[in-house]
């Protein structure tokens, strides 16, 4: 079944779109990753101008994020003020974003710019997390082998401004936790992700919190980013698709519960792994797209519009 | 689409006599951009009224044109910059059709010259008025046929030639498809009549494209009132997000 979609001013398939949404939700609801990673390139590939992938993309996140932040609460596994920190970090990230993406549109390099922090941000966190995911599983299939330090010090723990986080177990400066939500809100404004590929990373391994509370205080601080992100993109560029986002967030909202549910029954090693290989494929495929000779040189954009 | 015929053969049959005229109609004239819109199919039909020597005359063709509203477009140019394909340059075009489909009796070449191709602006080629392209770069031809070639491929504009179907010399019918991803405004659809290679008469109306119901609720919505429209998406995702999850808790227990 085909449908009109309004703001992208062209018509896809009603199927495809519900696939898109709830094959990236069941990968959103096992990392707890909002999946716009994913949903923006997919829509990328299926013609979707990229303005309007990136801004619906960033308004489907918000509803794939709220049923598992919902489920984190409830499960206690959100640390409110560790998140309420990254907020912050995240909305002047996403306002600066904004004023970004405007930018690289008026210069006619927004695919570009969109398309190389995909491969360059997702490469090294997928390898990052591959690594990391292999060492880990190494270490459970050989249990006498040492044992990473529980705690370390490093440059994180010696900054101003420090703040107890009582649920996270930490006591660090509040200038890390901001940095990392800034980046976040950047990279939600002009690649139309949530931000938890990165956020995850620099929680555990940077920030040091312990994982069990990482995937939903992430999805806490997105939830909020995302919603600012899609009303700064909706009042600035007139580019979310309420239709499409409908269509994507009916198959991911389905997804994410299915995901959530998977998740609880599987190893987190291997999860992570899992999670690392299909960063590592989406980064791959859009590197090719860069890198190959294309069949056309020449590409046609309607100025003012998306 | 019976009574309409016999309607123009009455108006032609009432018109003072000339060189040859053409009269043309369609099935339908107002175009809906609805939620399940996959694009439409449109009766071009008409008659062709002949002057008093019509035997020893050499036969009429006709072309019929239809040309979706204009709008600009850049037409950028990838090279190969430190390993990667980037845009490098670009032509810009104040005013090409968003649309534009030609349909005629027999291959165009054979039925109209070339100078009157050129100035009645009927092949796409014309239509695109490839003088008006303005760029910083060595060959701005490369850009118009990349133009043509792009939209070609992508069907938006099309050459059906022997699409036009000529019943005795005297009724015409196309069926012309319009594509789901069709831009607002007038579709001007002009129709000539063509006898040795030069244009006798031409007739104009229009198809009028716009989006209706939801579709058009929305656009407006979004581009009056964006504050109200990113508010409007943001609570449908929640809403839809947190029902999800409500329903899941109330199927689970």
């Amino acid at each position: 079944m085909q449908i009109y979609l309004p703001i992208a001013e062209i018509s896809a398939n009603a199927l495809t779109l519900l696939g898109i949404g709830g094959g990236v939700g069941i990968l959103s609801g096992m990392f707890g990753v909002g999946g716009g990673f994913l949903i923006t390139p997919l829509l990328f590939f299926i013609g979707i101008p990229p303005a309007v992938a990136v801004a619906t993309g960033v308004n489907q996140v918000v509803a794939s994020s709220i049923s598992g932040v919902l489920a984190h609460l409830k499960r206690k596994t959100v640390d409110l003020k560790m998140g309420t920190v990254l907020m912050v970090g995240g909305l002047l990230g996403s306002g600066l974003g904004i004023a970004l993406f405007r930018y690289l549109s008026g210069l006619g390099q927004i695919d570009l710019a969109v398309q190389l922090s995909y491969v360059v941000f997702l490469g090294i966190i997928g390898l990052l997390m591959l690594q990391e995911g292999l060492r880990a599983w190494y270490r459970t299939s050989r249990p006498h082998a040492r044992r990473r330090k529980l705690h370390t010090h490093t440059w994180v723990h010696n900054m101003p401004l420090k703040m107890k986080f009582r649920v996270s177990g930490l006591y660090i400066s509040v200038i890390p936790p901001i940095l990392v939500g800034m980046l976040v809100g950047i990279l939600s404004a002009v690649m139309g992700v949530g931000g938890g590929f990165i956020m995850v990373p620099a929680m555990i391994y940077l920030l040091g919190m312990p994982t069990k509370v990482v995937v939903g205080t992430s999805l806490f601080q997105i939830i909020f980013v995302t919603a600012f992100t899609t009303v700064m993109h909706a009042v600035t560029s007139h580019s979310v698709d309420i239709l499409l986002a409908l269509f994507l967030i009916l198959g991911g909202v389905v997804g994410a519960q299915i995901g959530t549910q998977l998740g609880l029954k599987l190893k987190a090693e291997q999860l992570r792994i899992l999670l690392a290989l299909v960063v590592l494929a989406v980064s791959a495929k859009i590197a090719l797209d860069l890198f190959l000779r294309p069949d056309e040189f020449y590409s046609i954009s309607i100025p003012g519009r998306h | 689409m019976a009574r309409a015929l016999l309607f123009l053969i009455v108006i032609l049959v009432a018109l003072p006599v000339r060189a040859g005229e053409i009269v043309g109609a369609l099935s339908q004239n107002r175009v809906s951009l609805t939620a399940n819109f996959s694009g439409t199919e449109i009766l071009i039909f008409g008659a062709i009224r002949h002057d008093g020597a019509t035997e020893d005359a050499a036969p009429f063709d006709v072309i019929i044109v239809i040309e979706g509203p204009r709008q600009p477009v850049d037409i950028w140019r990838k090279d190969r910059r430190m390993g990667i394909w980037v845009n490098v340059e670009s032509v810009n075009m104040a005013s090409v059709p968003s649309f534009y489909a030609v349909a005629t009796t027999a291959p165009l070449s054979q039925i109209l010259d070339a100078e009157e191709d050129a100035r009645y602006r009927i092949s796409a080629a014309h239509a695109i008025r490839a003088a008006q392209a303005v760029g910083d770069v060595g060959d701005l031809a490369l850009f118009t046929s990349a133009l043509l070639r792009i939209r070609a491929r992508a069907e938006q504009y099309l050459a059906l030639d022997r699409w036009v179907y000529l019943d005795r010399d005297i009724l015409f019918r196309a069926n012309v498809r319009l594509p789901a991803n069709l831009t607002e405004g007038a579709y001007t659809t002009r129709m000539y009549l063509v006898r040795e290679g030069a244009v006798v008469h031409q007739f104009r109306t229009a198809i009028f494209v716009r989006k209706e119901g939801i579709e058009r609720w929305l656009h407006q919505l979004a581009y009056d009132q964006p504050l109200v429209y990113g508010i409007l998406a943001l609570f449908l995702a929640l809403v839809a997000g947190w029902g999800a999850s409500a329903v899941f808790r109330y199927i689970r227990h």
